[in-house]
């Protein structure tokens, strides 16, 4: 659904996306992940034509963009950027202005194709209103109703859960899967990991305009090889399993054994109290923040003699684990894993 | 999406604010002028305003001599830089575009959409202050102008003094309505190059404003006569000529063709711009 090749956008010296190679399939469910300003929002907006890569091709539904705009956009739903509208006029007549400025759509079918995208976003009893006086939960609920109301078969969604509260959340999320199985493939970014956790599919991650990771959310998932073990008697676990022991934190202890029932098994006939026990699995918040640098909304002080007692060594491409270039593979990262 | 563009235009309550104030102003001042039945006299103040007190539907073509020089390029500035800057500002301008809306057909609807503010503003204020005039200066004076002659007929008198017939002098009002129209839309196509530039709307009508500041400076301006004939606001006054007797062309014509000059070079500009920009509103 969407493909690039080395896309690589120059603002001034400013490199802002360094040969990005996104691979988005049919029916994903994709999460684009980064850190603010790593680039997310510039291939999102080259993705939709708006704004035009220095070089690298982008296909989008199996067609060149931005040649290709007219036709690929019109399948296309999207939200860049947070919801915009009309303040001054209600979420109806928005809704009204958008759909009769895009292509195809007839006018008589218009009114039903509104409310069927009010629905689904969970705005069908607005009044009206101006939008200048809707909260941020519900302007981001029109956004999406205008993003649906062609019935696109690509949705791209820069932050859609923004300014919604935990049940808007999860209204979301079960609109996008219900979505993604009618057949629309959804390609969202987000900071919210969690969310992406529940809702994706695939993961690209983005660290200062480089792709680093593009892998399905499964393999990521993988367990470790480790299993975690809380018992209420933690000190004679780490004497059962001597040597098997990794970490230890209170009544929690890593344990490297291949087979969780075994371990189990091993502890019970030792007699050790057993409250949890459950492979480990590396969660997508360890796996971003281990691949990415800080936020380009975070700005350290240099580096410099007076500074340097102070100052994180967390700057610098060659530093840690995850200096490889290129794109890194699941099982990369699943063994040099550390909590 | 011209439709589009011109609900939009019409559902903007600051628009016909605006158009309001454009109207209201020759109407104030008609009602000083007939209260105090004290014109300023010929060659001072408004031009025409002289000769209201004599004929009332002359009003039409004082009342536009009114608005020209600040009101109407005011009006004309902010809604032609707030045609893409406002989309901009607004962050409607991605969502158009990814709709998809091309670039050109935006800009198109756009230029027409301020087209149909100039046309509707400056018959609007034709219309208003006609009817302004006949019904606080009569239709049918007497023509007491030098050199004037005084016939049932004549509904008024032209700059040079002679009598103009009621149907002629309404086809120099449409001439000169026209005529202003051109030149706004030359104020228009500027107000519409910044506004592709600048995210902000008030930013590209406060540089169409200075453009033309500019260019009255430099009109009046003895030293720079070499290049006064070029600048945007040097024939804006050039209407006055239907008034007279017989229509002088000589400036009209060369107004009309600065203009589209200007109207011509400013669109190419606003469409390359524009068409080659990378939104990051």
């Amino acid at each position: 659904m969407i493909i690039t090749r080395s896309l690589t956008k120059r603002f001034g010296s400013f490199l802002a996306v360094d040969q990005v190679s996104l691979d988005v399939r049919e029916g994903d469910r994709y999460g684009f992940l980064g850190p603010n300003g790593s680039g997310k929002t510039t291939v999102i907006r080259m993705l939709l034509g708006l704004v035009y890569a220095t070089s690298g091709q982008i296909e989008v539904l199996g067609q060149p963009m931005p040649a290709s705009g007219p036709q690929v956009l019109a399948q296309v739903g999207s939200l860049v950027e947070g919801p915009s509208a009309y303040r001054h006029l209600s979420g109806r007549a928005n809704l009204v202005l958008i759909d009769a400025a895009g292509p195809g759509g007839g006018r008589r079918s218009r009114r039903t194709r509104i409310e069927e995208a009010l629905d689904r976003v969970g705005l069908a009893g607005i009044d009206n209103r101006a939008v200048a006086k809707y909260s941020l939960g519900m302007r981001q609920r029109l956004g999406l109703a205008a993003a649906l109301l062609r019935a696109p078969r690509l949705l791209i969604l820069d932050e859609p859960a923004n300014g919604l509260d935990p049940r808007g959340i999860r209204e979301m999320r079960d609109l996008m899967t219900a979505l993604n199985q009618a057949g629309t493939t959804i390609f969202l970014s987000s900071h919210q990991l969690t969310e992406v956790e529940q809702l994706c599919t695939r993961v690209g991650i983005i660290d200062r305009g480089r792709l680093i990771l593009q892998e399905d959310l499964a393999a990521l998932q993988a367990p470790t090889g480790r299993i975690v073990v809380r018992s209420t008697d933690p000190g004679r676990v780490a004497a059962a399993l001597d040597g098997q022991v990794q970490h230890r934190d209170g009544d929690l202890l890593i344990v490297a054994a291949p087979d969780p029932a075994a371990l189990n098994a091993r502890l019970v006939a030792a007699g050790i109290p057993v409250d949890e026990l459950r492979p480990e699995r590396r969660s997508l918040e360890d796996l971003v923040l281990s691949l990415t640098s800080a936020g380009a909304d975070r700005v350290d002080r240099p580096a410099g003699p007076a500074a340097a007692a102070g100052s994180e060594p967390e700057d610098g491409a060659s530093s840690g684990p995850e200096a490889g270039p290129g794109e890194a593979t699941a099982a990369d990262l699943t063994e040099g894993g550390s909590r | 999406m011209i439709r589009v563009e011109l609900v939009k235009l019409a559902r903007r309550p600051r628009n016909w604010v605006s158009l309001a104030l454009l109207c209201g102003l020759p109407v104030l001042v008609a009602v000083f002028v007939a209260v105090t039945h004290l014109a300023p006299p010929p060659g001072q103040g408004p031009a025409l305003l002289s000769d209201v007190l004599s004929s009332g539907s002359l009003y039409p073509a004082a009342a536009l001599a009114i608005v020209l020089p600040v009101f109407l390029p005011i009006a004309v500035a902010v809604i032609g830089g707030d045609s893409i800057a406002g989309e901009a500002g607004s962050g409607m301008l991605r969502y158009l575009l990814a709709r998809p809306v091309g670039r050109a057909r935006l800009l198109t609807a756009k230029l027409v959409a301020v087209m149909a503010y100039v046309l509707t503003a400056v018959v609007l204020v034709a219309v208003t202050s006609y009817v302004t005039g006949i019904l606080l200066f009569g239709s049918q004076p007497v023509a007491a102008s030098p050199g004037g002659v005084t016939a049932p007929n004549i509904a008024a008198t032209s700059l040079s003094g002679s009598g103009i017939t009621p149907a002629e002098l309404l086809l120099r009002i449409l001439g000169a309505v026209a005529f202003i129209a051109v030149s706004m839309l030359g104020v228009g196509a500027i107000a519409l190059f910044l506004s592709t530039v600048t995210d902000s709307s008030l930013g590209a009508a406060l540089g169409a404003l200075a453009a033309l500041i500019t260019s009255q400076v430099l009109v009046t301006l003895n030293s720079a006569s070499a290049i006064a004939p070029y600048m945007p606001t040097r024939y804006w006054l050039a209407w006055l000529d239907f008034f007279r007797d017989p229509i002088l062309w000589r400036n009209i014509d060369r107004g009309l063709a600065v203009q589209a000059v200007y109207v011509a070079v400013f669109l190419a500009a606003a469409w390359a711009h524009f068409a080659t920009k990378d939104i990051a509103s």
